[in-house]
């Protein structure tokens, strides 16, 4: 048993351990998983000392309330977040990007996340935790990864192996950018709509669906119309793959997404764009926009330097 | 061989090697898969062969679509390599309650439950892949009097374990998932184990299969 270690009141919606993912398991139908906003999880180590790939609770929504066992401590939130720290009887409102210690007794309590999906909850320390192939990140639909591939539930504790002695605090001005234009690369079967359709999906807004979760994320809007056929022969997908089933509605592959599957795929999300597109909420619009695939490549340069520029600075 | 390489989004590479579903094409796409994951491609972190394709991901921080494609290009890939595959014999019990479309498949197929059993059973299935939840496999080729479409609906929870069909294939639900193809009986044998990480699917890709029947009793008492 773990000296130190944080007890779950409440949960939270879909609250899970998540780290980079696992990779090579494609082919035998396992995802990467992983943090769904890459950026956000490696922030958040950052501020509190971590080593960037360690193990991190992510959350959905509602997040989870806390209460601390141990010794000192430092733990950093990011995202658009509301949480409350409590400190014997004190409340305060805690901010996001900046670290904080606590103590035994104290509680984290995250309210929930704002106009956004993810939120991430970095200790610092090292998660007592088990891995599966080389990796914490839990998938709920396959029970894989850590705590038997389940979600984080009431009464149960998050035991730390070790608390990091570099107790620094620290603190960073990231703002999460709001976009309403995700940018889109071609996808292998755009040929299979018809030139009304291929327009409808450049030019109209969609409307994110409650149906989306981090398997995949439904749209709602005018209907994209196949002229070809409304399936093809199961094949590989990747995170951000844009398929379109029978009802014309699009549907876009997030990181637990099945490896394999046979709807035609009109676009694939720009790796640039992914971090932002998975925080968009339900109800939420969206717009695609046609790239090119060496534009997408250039993105990502930039957005890979943006990335070690902001962690450079914390 | 790969008849065309175009990417797919921009982390990877979508390797086309002809539009039709058979075991020789299935071959070659395994070959392709066996040799590129051995050789350790500098930046390839995944590899996703399918019946006709084959789907090669990459870290976009370490390399790029025109350098593997390269990379791919110039592999030597040895066609006429003998696939080291296994026979499997899978149990199956199609008791009425776990055979949940048989009276569907009656109607569809215009075929006795006796006799969609009869050829279901007297079968020798070939692996064409394995994927969309961990370790199902997708199995090979059903009689052109056995072939039926996905239901209208599909279920929101398929059984953990559940044998279904869909046109040419068969597949065994390794999880309990949604889905919509056809259940004519379910198996007790864990066909994905992820205790197991070196080798936690039962059937891969290559792979012969042949189900046998067992009764209620076999079933519900079944030990590995």
């Amino acid at each position: 048993m773990s000296d130190n270690y944080f007890e779950i009141i409440r949960p939270g919606i879909n609250t899970t351990f998540q780290d980079k993912g696992r990779d090579h398991l494609y082919h035998i139908g396992i995802p990467f998983s992983g943090a769904m906003d890459n950026r956000n999880y490696l922030i958040a180590n950052k501020l509190v000392n971590n080593n960037l790939d360690s193990a991190i609770i992510e959350f959905a929504y509602q997040g989870p309330h806390l209460k601390y066992t141990g010794g000192k401590i430092n733990f950093a939130i990011t995202g658009d977040v509301i949480f409350i720290i409590k400190k014997d009887d004190t409340e305060i409102e805690g901010k996001c990007y900046e670290s904080y210690q606590i103590e035994n007794g104290n509680e984290i309590n995250i309210i929930s996340t704002s106009k956004s999906v993810y939120g991430y909850l970095a200790l610092g320390g090292e998660l007592d935790i088990k891995l599966q192939w080389n990796s914490c990140s839990i998938n709920t639909k396959a029970n894989i990864g850590s705590n038997d591939g389940k979600k984080l539930d009431t009464g149960q504790r998050v035991n730390l192996k070790k608390i990091n002695s570099n107790k620094d605090i620290k603190k960073t001005n990231y703002i999460n950018t709001k976009i309403e234009n995700i940018r889109v690369i071609k996808g292998t079967n755009f040929d299979y709509f018809s030139e009304e359709g291929k327009k409808i999906f450049y030019e109209k807004e969609f409307k994110v669906s409650k149906l989306s979760d981090r398997m995949g994320m439904r749209l709602e809007g005018p209907k994209i119309e196949n002229i070809v056929n409304t399936n093809i022969k199961s094949e590989g997908l990747i995170k951000g793959v844009i398929q379109v089933p029978a009802d014309g509605n699009p549907i876009i592959m997030l990181s637990d997404h099945g490896t394999v599957g046979g709807y035609p795929k009109i676009g694939a999300v720009a790796s640039a764009d992914y971090d932002r597109l998975v925080q968009m909420a339900p109800g939420s619009k969206i717009k695609f926009k046609e790239i090119n695939l060496s534009d997408a490549e250039t993105l990502f340069k930039l957005y890979e330097m943006e990335t070690q520029n902001l962690l450079s600075q914390i | 061989m790969i008849k065309n390489i175009s990417n797919l989004g921009d982390t990877a590479l979508y390797c086309d090697f002809g539009n039709e579903v058979n075991k020789s094409i299935n071959s070659q796409v395994i070959k392709y898969f066996k040799t590129i994951k051995e050789k350790k491609v500098k930046g390839i972190n995944n590899l996703t062969p399918s019946y006709n394709k084959l789907i090669i991901s990459y870290d976009l921080k370490q390399t790029n679509f025109n350098e593997v494609k390269k990379n791919i290009e110039n592999l030597n890939v040895e066609t006429s390599l003998k696939l080291n595959t296994k026979r499997i014999e899978i149990p199956v019990c199609c008791h009425e309650s776990l055979s949940l479309d048989v009276k569907r498949l009656e109607k569809i197929l215009n075929l006795s439950r006796d006799k969609i059993l009869e050829n279901f059973l007297n079968k020798e299935y070939f692996c064409y892949m394995t994927g969309f939840i961990a370790g199902m496999p997708f199995l090979g080729d059903l009689n052109e009097n056995m072939r039926a479409q996905r239901l209208e609906t599909p279920r929101v929870k398929v059984p953990k374990g559940s044998v279904g069909l869909t046109e040419q294939f068969a597949n065994i639900y390794t999880f309990e998932s949604p889905g919509g193809w056809n259940i004519l009986g379910n198996t007790p044998v864990k066909v994905f184990d992820s205790s197991l990480e070196d080798e936690p699917t039962l059937i891969n890709p290559g792979d012969t299969v042949t189900f046998k029947e067992i009764s209620l009793d076999q079933y519900k008492n079944y030990n590995e």
